[in-house]
Parts: C-alpha cells; sequence; structure tokens
C-alpha cells in the first residue's frame, strides 16, 4: 500500500473537503464562511493576480437545464453596475456540477458587525438607505435578491454599503423592468417554472412569509421589501425579528421612534400588499425620516407634527425665544 | 471562519451518497460472519494507528509493538469488545484508544508478553513497512500521543481508500484513470506544478479528457473516503461529526 506522507495527506484532504478548482484560474486560498446554501472561499485569480472571493453554491441534484438557467442570471446580475453592488465577475460550473461564483473580494465588516460597533440609529439608518438604494437599482432592472440579511450587506473600509452575494437572485421580467441597463441588451425574462414550487431559498429570520412556504412564483420586489424590513428590525432593536411571534420594535427598544418602527412593520407586513412596493420607496421613507419630514407609513397628530417641526426647527425657535426675552428686557427696561 | 447555520435552501453542499453499512454497528451482530467481517473492517483502518500509537505512547519497540497490537486485536474479538461501544459518550476512535491503553497497562502490570506467546500472529499485518514508516516519521514535539494516533487514522482512512478507488477502478477497466489521478494528486514528486496539457502530453490524452478524468477520479475519491468513514463510525451524528471536523465536509 501506498505511503501518504504529511504533505500528500494535507493535500488530499484538501482535495475532500474543498471544491475542485484545478480546471480554472482560481486558487482557493482559504474558506471564509459557511452557510446551507454554498460555502464562500477566499481565492486567487491567477490570470489577473488578484483575490476574489468565491460562492460556490450548493446545488445538489442540479440537471443541465437548471446550471444552464443559473449561468444565465448570473451573467445577467453581472450586468448590474452600481456602487453598492458587488456583481459576479465570472460564473462557471465544477466538474462536480456545482456552479461556482467569482466576486469583487470586499474588505469591511458586515451589516451586523457594523451595528455592533455603533449604537447611534441615525448612522444606522444612513447605512440601511443605501443597501435600500443599491437594491432599488436592482429592482428597477427587474432583480429581486432574494437573501437579504445583515450578514449579506458589507460596510467597505470607506464607509461604502455594499450590497453581496447576489448568487441566488432572479430575474422577474418585463413586467416588472423600469429602465434597462445603458449599452446592454434589456435583461432576459425569467421562467418561474425554472425552480421548482414548494423550494425554500433564503434565511429564515429574513425571509418574507411566501418566502418561507416556499411559493417561488409569487416572489417579486416586495418579497425584498419584507427583507430589508427584516434588516432594519434587526438595526433598531440589535435582534432579528422572530416571525412566530414578532414583537414591536418600541417594546423591545423604547429608543426607537414611532415613525422608524411603522416604517419597519410597514415592510414587514405579512400581506404582500401592505408592504412599500419596491425598495426605492422605503428608502425614501427612510430617507424622509432622517431629514425629519414625514414619512408615508405613520399618520402624525397635530401635537406630533408640531414636535417633530420644533425638533427640525430647534435653532430657529432658540433664536426666536431668544429675541422674545430680549424684547421683554427691553420693554422693561425702557418702562423703568 | 464565519459560520452561517441558519441559511437555508432544499439541499446541501457536499452532499455525496454515502450507503456503507456501519461496521461498528455490524459488530454487536449475532451472525458471527457479519461480525467477522466487521471486525476485519476495523482491523484494517486501526491496526496501524494502534501500532504506531504504542510505540509513541508507550515507548515500546518493534517487536514489543507488534505483539501489542496482537494481541489487543485478538483480545477485543475474542471478548467482542467492540459491541460495549456506547455511541453516547464518546466517538468510536476515543473508545478504542481508551480501551487500548488499559489492555496494554494490564497487559504491562501482569508482565504477560511471555504468557502470550511472544510471537503469535493472529492477523496477517505488514509490521515491516508499518514499522518503516514511523522510523521515517518526525514528529513535533507539541503533538500529544491522542493528536498522533487521530492523524493516523486519518492517514489510514485515505491510504484504505486509495487502495479502494485503485481496486474499483482496476475492475472497472478505469486505469488510465486511476494512473492521472495517482500521477497528478498522489506522487510525492508531483505533477501537480505541471499543466493539464503537458500531463495530456504524457499519457496521449487531449487536455479535456484529462480534466474529465481527473474530476471524475476525484469525485469518486471522495465518495470513497466518505463510505471509509461511514464504515468505523457508529451513528449518523457521529459520521457528520468526524466528516467535518477530520475532513470539513459538510454531510447530510
Amino acid at each position: 500500500m501506498r505511503w501518504l506522507s504529511d504533505e500528500r495527506l494535507s493535500y488530499l484532504r484538501d482535495l475532500v473537503a474543498n471544491p475542485d478548482f484545478s480546471a480554472t484560474k482560481y486558487r482557493i486560498i482559504s474558506e471564509l464562511a459557511r452557510g446551507g446554501m454554498g460555502t464562500v472561499y477566499l481565492a486567487e485569480d491567477t490570470e489577473l493576480d488578484r483575490r476574489v472571493a468565491i460562492k460556490v453554491l450548493s446545488t445538489p441534484e442540479t440537471n443541465n437545464d437548471l446550471r444552464q438557467r443559473m449561468i444565465r442570471e448570473a451573467q445577467i446580475i453581472a450586468r448590474l453596475e452600481h456602487p453598492g453592488i458587488v456583481p459576479v465577475h465570472d460564473v462557471g460550473v465544477l466538474p462536480d456540477s456545482r456552479v461556482f461564483y467569482a466576486m469583487k473580494y470586499v474588505r469591511g465588516s458586515r451589516l451586523d458587525e457594523y451595528a455592533a460597533n455603533v449604537d447611534s440609529i441615525k448612522d444606522r439608518l444612513r447605512k440601511f438607505q443605501a443597501a435600500c438604494d443599491a437594491v432599488a437599482f436592482a429592482h428597477a432592472h427587474g432583480v429581486i435578491h432574494r437573501d437579504l440579511k445583515p450578514q449579506n450587506i458589507m460596510i467597505g473600509l470607506f464607509g461604502e454599503v455594499l450590497v453581496l452575494d447576489w448568487g441566488v437572485a432572479k430575474i422577474l421580467g418585463k413586467r416588472n423592468m423600469i429602465v434597462s441597463v445603458e449599452a446592454d441588451p434589456p435583461l432576459a425574462p425569467r421562467n418561474f417554472a425554472d425552480t421548482s414550487h414548494g423550494t425554500i431559498i433564503g434565511t429564515r429570520d429574513y425571509m418574507s412569509p411566501e418566502q418561507a412556504r416556499g411559493e417561488i412564483d409569487k416572489l417579486d420586489e416586495r418579497s425584498d421589501v419584507y427583507s430589508l424590513g427584516a434588516v432594519l428590525y434587526f438595526l433598531l432593536t440589535n435582534r432579528a425579528p422572530q416571525s412566530a411571534s414578532l414583537s414591536r420594535p418600541r417594546t423591545v427598544n423604547p429608543q426607537v421612534s414611532k415613525q422608524a418602527e411603522a416604517i419597519c412593520l410597514k415592510a414587514m407586513s405579512p400581506e404582500m400588499k401592505a408592504r412599500y412596493a419596491t425598495a426605492a420607496e422605503l428608502s425614501r421613507d427612510v430617507g424622509q425620516l432622517l431629514d425629519s419630514e414625514p414619512v408615508s407609513a405613520y399618520r402624525e397628530n397635530v401635537v406630533e407634527k408640531v414636535g417633530r417641526w420644533a425638533g427640525k426647527n430647534r435653532f430657529l425657535i432658540l433664536l426666536v425665544l431668544a429675541y422674545l426675552v430680549m424684547r421683554i428686557i427691553f420693554i422693561f427696561t425702557s418702562r423703568s | 471562519m464565519i459560520s452561517d447555520p441558519d441559511t437555508d435552501i432544499g439541499g446541501a453542499q457536499h452532499r455525496f451518497p454515502v450507503t456503507n453499512q456501519s461496521a461498528i454497528v455490524q459488530a454487536r451482530s449475532a451472525d458471527q460472519t457479519v461480525r467477522q467481517r466487521a471486525f476485519d473492517t476495523i482491523l484494517a483502518s486501526y491496526w496501524k494507528p494502534v501500532y504506531k500509537y504504542i510505540r509513541l505512547k508507550w515507548q515500546a519497540g518493534n517487536e514489543d509493538a507488534k505483539d501489542l497490537t496482537q494481541g489487543f486485536f485478538a483480545n477485543a474479538f475474542e471478548k467482542n469488545h467492540f459491541a460495549n461501544y456506547d455511541a453516547g459518550k464518546a466517538s468510536f476512535q476515543t473508545f478504542l484508544r481508551t480501551c487500548l491503553d488499559g489492555f496494554i497497562a494490564n497487559e504491562r502490570k501482569a508482565g504477560r508478553r511471555l504468557k502470550r506467546g511472544g510471537d503469535v500472529e493472529h492477523f496477517q499485518l505488514d509490521f515491516v513497512g508499518a514499522g518503516e514508516e514511523y522510523a521515517a516519521q518526525v514528529w513535533p514535539c507539541h503533538v500529544t500521543p491522542e493528536d498522533f494516533f487521530q492523524r493516523e487514522w486519518v492517514r489510514s482512512i485515505f491510504t484504505l481508500s486509495v487502495e479502494s478507488l485503485r481496486r474499483r477502478y482496476a475492475e472497472s477497466g478505469k486505469e488510465i484513470q486511476f494512473q492521472l489521478f495517482e500521477r497528478y494528486d498522489l506522487a510525492d514528486d508531483g505533477a501537480r506544478n505541471m499543466s493539464y496539457g503537458l500531463l495530456a502530453e504524457e499519457f496521449g490524452l487531449s487536455a479535456a479528457t484529462v480534466t474529465n478524468y481527473l474530476a471524475a477520479a476525484r469525485r469518486d475519491f471522495r465518495r470513497v473516503v466518505l463510505e471509509k468513514l461511514r464504515e468505523i463510525t457508529a451513528t449518523e451524528e457521529e459520521f457528520r461529526n468526524e466528516a467535518r471536523s477530520l475532513l470539513g465536509v459538510d454531510v447530510k
């Protein structure tokens, strides 16, 4: 029997554990993250001499048609050019039939790690809004993400917000397309029949009820809106939402404003119709909240309107009050 | 490494069909033939780690280690010790090592080597090869005997898997595929730095064929390793744990 040296043993262990990239231009350096949908590796692109992140999808029993569709969709998603989207650079099929995507390797921290270090809700909301904008851009091109969660949102070294992992994104088709990618052919409509009905794709705490039920053909932008709402819930409360018994954000964290809570709950409404229609609408409301403007998700009473106006115009009010005090003092001193 | 266990999809990566019966379970069989087969499987996977462990931990010489290895397995089979294994308490590997330590401590205490007849050979095992391997191996001082035993056990699984693959490929007329695998993935002087194109020239094949043959051999090798692991673990849980900790492979 052949004697296996330590070096050979280590190589064979890697061979068994790691996907086989020997026929590609990539060389695996280490494993970065692992989940039910696949494993992300740090790899070296030996041709371009740069580091990339490669996700190998878990696709047991993948037939040729499904593989081809996944590759086609990855190609389409790769055309989404937006500073907040980490696009797919490359896509391929490994010898064991698994599909892989090569993406830009992003250095920074995940949104959940960021939240652990930043207490300010306003700062968190700004990052959240940036993530909404990236998703809104994809929605405008008829693409839905389907696995939005804090772990898939990165804060780069310069504070930039990047939405990762578009590997299970889907093309909605022309009915939802608002604009097409400039200089590129229009995004191809997808056939939902390709994905078997009843397949659950996503992350339980952050997935919409329709997604959790495996109703693939019902998924649209509002499913992503739900997931964004769940991400917002996490940012407001530091807890992943428990869909079975969802506590209102303000009961978990009393510091959360009524408006922020309303935005979150509207986005996370169990009824698709009751949610924001797109991530752009959600982003707009978050922007309004950050600017102390009225938000569509919450109807204010007079006192709240005055309170919000006062909060927003604090400096002006102080100025007027100072003027009035001076005036009164002047009146009194001139009488005496 | 970031773990993200909550992500769900209708399947899992690294999923291989693993159908082999567990030899540990079969060791409890009332059927003598089944028990014998199970014992042979356990012996094949463990005798070399046991022999080397005895030499390292118990500072035994070659002859003494040979005798103790033979004696340990003969005793275990005779008294059907492996049937007492409780998967809820520890892995089989730990159980076997604990039994081994107990056996040797008792033997040493009783000074029984001569009583056992010294050179009685219960099983045909290649102790010469094992002795040479042990002599050639260099172990850093921080490696404990327990770590050493585990590492040798992994080596044993991989060695048996290579042989199993060689046999299967020979039976199905795939000698060329195995030779390619051997040349590129097994040889210490490794063709790993060679391009597939050069390898193709050497074997008189096209580069695409080399790619396909190597991919198939690696896929089959993964499957064989997991089958081997399945054979020598008692429960699904133990199997998954060993696959995860030893090989980094998630198996469902």
